[in-house]
């Protein structure tokens, strides 16, 4: 299935290659450079280029791609997912999966790569197998494994591996026995010009942060279960009692996993928690504009709206921009055209606002369409649909864990100010012309 | 550093060799220095080699084959971890004088104990196979057994290896087939995938297509399932295709997995439902692709792909998500593109204004590429619907405004086409775009708008030898293609009007001959000859109007997805749309559905296979397959007791099966009685068959049976004996009294079926009776009391008439221990606490165990193996026979259970004797 694994950074260099059946040479990765550079920009590279002898199947990840080489048919998105899956693991070892992080512990790397596939066929994704396999670095441990001798490498089989239950190692013993959830929400909108919703959904996924001794049975259930529309669980979730039921039942996995993602019913009604005033405007004659950006809470529920950011691309005439905002800070990058404003807090009573002008390249002709915003932002201890967990029930173990649930909601793709003709100033398309 | 005799030194070197190797430098000089070092005990220094090793063994073979020996000494280890590691190395090492050692390695770990060295044999299958397809035959065999294997970690592998090695031998799936779906769950994500879309390639050669009309399907099983009073009544009225039990199987069995957070598994599972499933029941895959579109660039970019290839077909698919495609401005080019060629595809009469609204917004966008394809699938929609054909021309006219030339261009050229359709009502465009043509600089316009002139030069007489008077004067200024159009202009209007235009003409045919392109002159000449009648007459020229004015068929705009269908969904050549090595075609369905039986795994069957030559275990995996079948059918006809014709069908079909197997056991000459006491008792036909025969074999008695055993080990099935000591073909217990009831009475029996709801689970077959005078409505359970244990209910019966009994079935875990399951029975107006209490026996399930498990058991005698239904644990029972009488012994993992068998077979077996 898989070949080889480059790793490219952006500068295009090939830091790692890894082959699991015969040598591939890496001029192959000729053809991924030269579609790198006909598609300008990192992501707009195709994730699938095809070779005359092989084909490439790429994914681009904390400015590192992956370039994987396949000989045979095989599904693409097989490939695709295992690379964000040994992505995510990188992550999981060295805490950031980055050039630097990769190059000091390629060692590490490369047993990691030898687990993880065996002849181009996954062998053990599973985290808990891997880090009883291959133990992740930690000062310390590097420090005794030089005085002892000892290895980094598991000696038996992990007992994942054979059970039933792959997701989690035998013996697993906790003083504190915790276990958290996280209940963190998106919205994605686009919102036109008036502030009027165009389209609105709210993803949400549940993350636990689970550090339970034994074998715990956990059941975690909602008040309102009927909320959620669409799941995807991970493996360890007993999908006949979700069926059934409508609760969570489940023997977790050691650490931290994402437990399920899910899609809010499309029929509910989302609540958008800002509204913004925009007006963002160039001028015919002269080459200048102004910009007056206004933000303020909507629908709340009582809680504060932290760190919202809005970030603005900026056509490509826009030369400097000379504003003054109430609240927080701007900063523009003549380079990539890309206003950022930091809001921090919104405040009830003083209103943020951002203002000023301008400067255009002369001689260029007006920029036709207006830029859209996209607002990034945070509200604790909300999740904005509504959902709420009810209990959670651990059997099988004696111990009384604690247990905790945090609800956030984040802004997903939230983009405003998208222009889209009304229904009576239509221009274009009018059926009724 | 590698010669040091100090282990951490040496670990040194080694991980500065492996840094070069993933740098991609040669470090194959080395090689003497680090085979050395391949026995060492160090295991983190031995990974080391081991990578070291197989990447450089193949240059260098001879050095290689001094590590071999090494390697088979460790496929001997105690560690499975150890033994499986060394036959990946032993096996990754690419040197063909080997091989015999590699098959011989294969062979072996094919039949050891650890799943996890079995599944390293399968990765070793497609390893051996590059290097030598010779072994192909040898190879067949080991994945023949190895397809046999039950474990989960085993399946995946073993089908990627079967995929790999031979793809056409569908022969060795067949008896697989149904303990493959039922794995499926549990199979890691990655042999999922394998798996799903093998299965779909033998679906597809292996039952008849769902989709022959595109009325109601009959569906039994979903009918019973959903217990769907209407469907059930359409299928009898139209009498009709009938589901394979086994095609539905595959289908409810993958289902679940839409649910997988693993991005693969969901895509294979909607290829397979979109290549396998009813029409009808496709819709269920929609919303979890369109929930894979929030995951990485990459995955959009396939899943979109797919999607555009679907909503060609099926356009109502993805209407409901129609908003899910909508173009973000920071979406990569490409997934715009495809999220634009969906909203295309998914355009109709009542969403066409939304559709162009949205459009509308992307022509204005910055990137200009992406403009240029939103125009042209405004040209699709206004081509697909004629009723917005007018709309949109009008939309791309004023777009003939704008200032980006690439959007006037593209609108240009999309109006050509859509102009074609329907050019005599549309004069005024003509003269409008013969207006701005003065200002439209890009030469695939400029071209397009000559050739809309040419071509409909009757309806504009009057700016059309205008327009070639400009031309003529710029003509040297041109590009080829606009030239090209020119001479062309010129000579229509030559041949309609060509009082005025006559010198012009002439002027334009010299300049094109001496132009520097031999194209252009090659046509000049050409149109010359044609439309000048010179001296010699040309034959042509007679024909000339008939040539360059033929009428000529509006071009189809479509889709670039549109035969993408011929591809598998998810596969790379689905991407690439050609076809990729190694892609194997999806076969048409069968116009004759082939025997369903080779499926079947009988018992009978699976006995002849197994007892002459082992004696002693009795192949439950197989019966399991078996009495899934009958199970189901007994399932369907007590539902289905309303309409009893329908069940009848039903079970028509399947009876011959197993009547036959009934009878081949009959003649089977090995420990048959008591598989089919177990059968006989199962269908419920009430036949009483005594399975006492181990005692009586033990004890010697001498019973008119035929006592045909080869050797004093005997295949019984103990728990057949355990919970009906005194024989009663299905032993019912009371759940609840008529007396306590108010006139509902329930008794329940263990169906020894493994359960259709989850194999942790027990099932257990209610009857409900109505002993009243009164119908009883709703009834249901209601309260799960007892902890820990999960309880499948069964559908709510709506009504119970008086002196009407029904039966339903139920599934429970008992988590591996005889406490009662006690649940709330309500009808509508009460409720009763009723509890199920499961003798031992019923916990357990037969298994099967190979020759070699047991010989390493060193257990001889009276063997039976079985597992516990909820936990897996085993538990095996074996009987030595002893001078004077038998000693018992049970192992298992659960001591509880262990000594509650032992007490109860020892008082069965004295009571025996």
């Amino acid at each position: 299935m898989i070949h080889s694994l480059f790793l490219i950074n952006n500068a295009g260099d090939i830091f790692l290659e890894k082959h699991w059946k015969s040598v591939i040479s890496r001029s192959v990765c000729d053809y991924f450079f030269e579609a790198q550079e006909k598609a300008m920009e990192p992501d707009n590279v195709p994730p699938v280029i095809r070779t005359p002898h092989h084909y490439l199947i790429n994914i681009y990840r904390d400015k590192i791609f992956f370039v994987s080489v396949i000989q045979t048919e095989v599904p693409p998105l097989f490939v695709i997912e295992f690379l964000h899956r040994v992505a995510e693991m990188f992550q999981d070892y060295f805490g950031d999966c980055s050039e630097v992080a990769i190059k000091d512990n390629v060692v590490i790397v490369y047993e990691l790569l030898e687990e993880m596939l065996d002849n181009g066929f996954p062998l053990a994704t599973e985290s808990n197998i891997l880090k009883e396999l291959i133990k992740p670095p930690t000062i310390l441990r590097s420090m005794v494994n030089s005085i002892t001798g000892s290895s980094n490498v598991g000696e038996t089989l992990p007992t994942g591996q054979l059970s039933t239950v792959p997701w989690r190692r035998a013996g697993v013993k906790y003083t504190n026995n915790e276990a958290y959830f996280d209940v963190v929400e998106e919205i994605d909108a686009i919102l036109d010009k008036s502030g009027t919703t165009v389209f609105a959904e709210i993803q949400g996924v549940i993350d636990a942060c689970v550090k339970l001794s034994g074998m715990p049975d956990l059941t975690l259930s909602f008040m309102n279960p009927r909320l959620l529309d669409d799941v995807s669980f991970h493996p360890c979730v007993r999908f006949k009692r979700w069926e059934s039921e409508r609760v969570l039942s489940f023997i977790p996995p050691d650490g931290n996993f994402r437990l399920m993602s899910y899609h809010v019913n499309a029929q509910n009604l989302v609540a958008i928690p800002v509204y913004v005033r925009q007006n963002i405007s160039f001028f015919e004659s002269g080459s200048s504009g102004r910009l007056d950006i206004t933000l303020g809470p909507k629908q709340t529920m009582g809680k504060t709206v932290e760190c919202v950011v809005v970030t603005v691309h900026m056509p490509k005439v826009v030369l400097n921009a000379n504003l003054t905002a109430t609240q927080g800070n701007y900063t523009y990058d003549p380079v990539t055209k890309i206003l950022v404003w930091d809001i921090g807090k919104l405040n009830q009573q003083k209103l943020p606002n951002l203002k000023g002008s301008l400067s255009l390249q002369s001689g260029a002709p007006k920029p036709e369409e207006n830029p859209s915003l996209n607002i990034d932002l945070k509200i604790q201890q909300l999740a904005i649909s509504g959902l709420k967990v009810n209990r959670l029930d651990m059997y099988g173990e004696k111990y009384k864990p604690f247990k905790g649930v945090k609800y956030v909601t984040k802004a997903g793709k939230f983009q405003t100010g998208k222009v889209v003709p009304k229904q009576s100033s239509r221009l274009l398309f009018d059926k009724t012309k | 550093m590698l010669e040091s005799s100090k282990e951490s030194l040496k670990l040194e070197a080694m991980k500065r060799v492996v840094g070069l190797i993933a740098k991609g430098k040669n470090a194959s000089e080395l090689f003497p220095a680090v085979v050395k070092n391949v026995a060492n005990k160090n295991l983190e220094l031995k990974k080391l080699v081991y990578v070291y090793l197989v990447r450089y063994a193949e240059e260098q073979q001879d050095l290689a084959l001094l590590s071999i020996s090494t390697f088979q000494r460790a496929l001997k280890d105690p560690n499975q971890l150890i033994r499986a590691s060394a036959l990946r190395v032993l096996s990754s090492i690419r040197v063909p004088i080997i091989v015999p050692i590699m098959m011989l390695a294969i062979k072996e770990a094919a039949s050891d104990l650890s799943p996890y060295v079995r599944k390293t044999a399968a990765h070793a299958i497609q390893k051996l196979y590059s290097l030598d397809a010779d072994q192909k035959d040898h190879l067949i065999e080991v994945i023949e057994k190895l397809l046999k294997d039950k474990s989960t970690l085993v399946a995946g592998s073993v089908v990627m290896a079967f995929e790999e090695v031979c793809p056409d031998r569908i022969d060795l799936i067949h008896r697989n087939y149904r303990k493959l779906c039922n794995l499926l769950m549990d199979v890691e994500e990655w042999g999922q995938v394998v798996i799903i879309s093998m299965l779909t390639r033998y679906a597809r050669t292996q039952f008849i297509s769902p989709w022959k009309e595109d009325g109601v399907f009959e569906n039994s099983e979903k009918a019973f399932y959903e217990s769907d009073e209407e469907k059930r009544k359409s299928a009898e009225e139209t009498k009709p295709y009938a589901m394979d039990p086994d095609h539905r199987l595959l289908l409810r069995s993958t289902k679940p997995l839409l649910q997988s957070r693993n991005t693969a598994v969901v895509m294979s599972v909607a290829q397979l439902y979109w290549h396998l499933a009813p029409k009808h029941e496709v819709n269920i895959i929609t919303k979890s692709l369109v929930r894979l579109l929030r995951s990485h660039r990459e995955v959009q970019y396939i899943v979109l792909q797919n999607i555009a290839t679907m909503s060609i077909q099926r356009k109502g698919m993805f209407e409901p998500f129609m908003k899910s495609f909508y173009v973000r401005s920071t979406d990569a080019t490409h997934i715009k593109t495809l999220k634009l060629e969906i909203l295309t595809n998914l355009a109709n009469e009542a969403n066409i204004s939304t559709v162009l609204r949205e459009f509308q917004t992307y022509v204005k966008s910055q990137d200009k590429a992406f403009a240029a394809a939103t125009i042209q699938a405004i040209g699709r929609c206004a081509t697909n619907i004629s009723e917005i054909t007018d709309t949109c021309l009008n939309g791309l006219v004023l777009l003939l405004s704008n200032r980006d030339e690439t959007v006037v261009a593209e609108s240009v050229v999309v109006i050509r086409k859509l102009l074609q359709t329907q050019p005599s009502e549309h004069s005024d465009i003509i003269k409008h775009m013969a207006k701005l043509f003065d200002n439209i600089t890009v030469p695939m316009a400029r071209a397009s708008i000559l050739w809309l002139i040419g071509e409909y030069c009757e309806h504009v007489p009057k700016i059309a030898p205008d327009v070639l008077r400009k031309m003529a004067k710029t003509f040297h200024n041109e590009e080829d293609i606009v030239k090209l159009q020119t001479v062309s202009l010129a000579a229509k209007l030559y041949l309609t009007n060509s009082k005025q235009t006559k010198l012009l003409t002439q002027y334009i045919l010299n300049l094109g001959k001496y132009d520097q392109n031999y194209d252009i002159r090659d046509r000049t000449r050409f149109i010359r000859q044609l439309i000048v009648p010179s001296e010699r007459g040309g034959a042509l020229s007679k024909y000339a109007r008939r040539i360059l004015l033929a009428p000529k068929p509006a071009p189809v705009l479509q889709s670039a997805f549109k035969d993408r269908d011929r591809f598998q969904l998810g596969t790379l050549s689905h991407t690439l749309n050609s076809k990729a090595t190694g892609y194997l075609e999806l076969s048409d369905w069968p116009p004759m559905a082939p025997d369903q039986s080779v499926r079947n795994v009988e018992v009978a069957e699976a006995m002849k296979e197994w007892s002459p030559a082992v004696g002693k275990a009795k192949s439950s995996k197989s019966d399991d397959k078996f009495y899934s079948d009958s199970g189901e059918e007994e399932d369907e006809q007590a539902a289905d007791s309303g309409s009893d014709e329908e069940g009848g069908s039903e079970g028509s079909t399947r009876t011959p099966v197993s009547l036959s197997s009934e009878a081949e056991s009959e003649n089977s000459e090995t420990s048959e009685d008591s598989s089919q006491s177990e059968k006989s008792s199962d269908s419920g036909t009430g036949v009483k068959k005594t399975t006492t025969q181990k005692n009586k074999k033990l004890q010697q008695a001498k019973k008119p049976r035929k006592l045909v055993s080869v050797c004093d080990r005997v295949c019984v099935c103990v728990c057949q004996q355990l919970s009906s000591p005194v024989f009663v073909p299905v032993h019912t217990y009371e759940l609840l009294h008529r007396m306590t009831g108010k006139g509902l009475a329930a008794q329940y029996h263990f169906s020894r079926q493994p359960c259709i709801y989850d194999d942790r689970m027990i099932s257990v077959q209610l009857t409900f009776s109505n002993n009243g005078d009164h119908t009883l409505e709703n009834i249901h359970i209601s309260e799960k009391t007892s902890a820990g244990q999960n309880i499948h209910c069964f559908s709510p019966i709506e009504c119970l008439e008086p002196e009407k009994s029904v039966t339903v079935s139920m599934g429970v875990d008992f988590n591996d221990s005889t406490q009662a399951a006690s649940f709330q029975l309500c009808t509508k107006a009460e409720g009763f606490n009723v509890s199920i209490q499961p003798a031992v026996g019923e916990l357990l399930l037969p298994v099967t165990m190979s020759e070699q498990d047991f010989s390493k058991e060193q257990v001889w005698g009276a063997v039976f193996a079985a597992k516990l239904v909820s936990s897996g644990a085993l538990v095996l029972v074996c009987v030595v026979q002893k001078d004077s009488g038998a000693q018992l012994t049970v192992n298992t993992e659960k001591t509880i259970i262990g000594s509650m068998l032992l007490r109860e077979l020892q008082t069965v077996l004295s009571q025996g004797s």
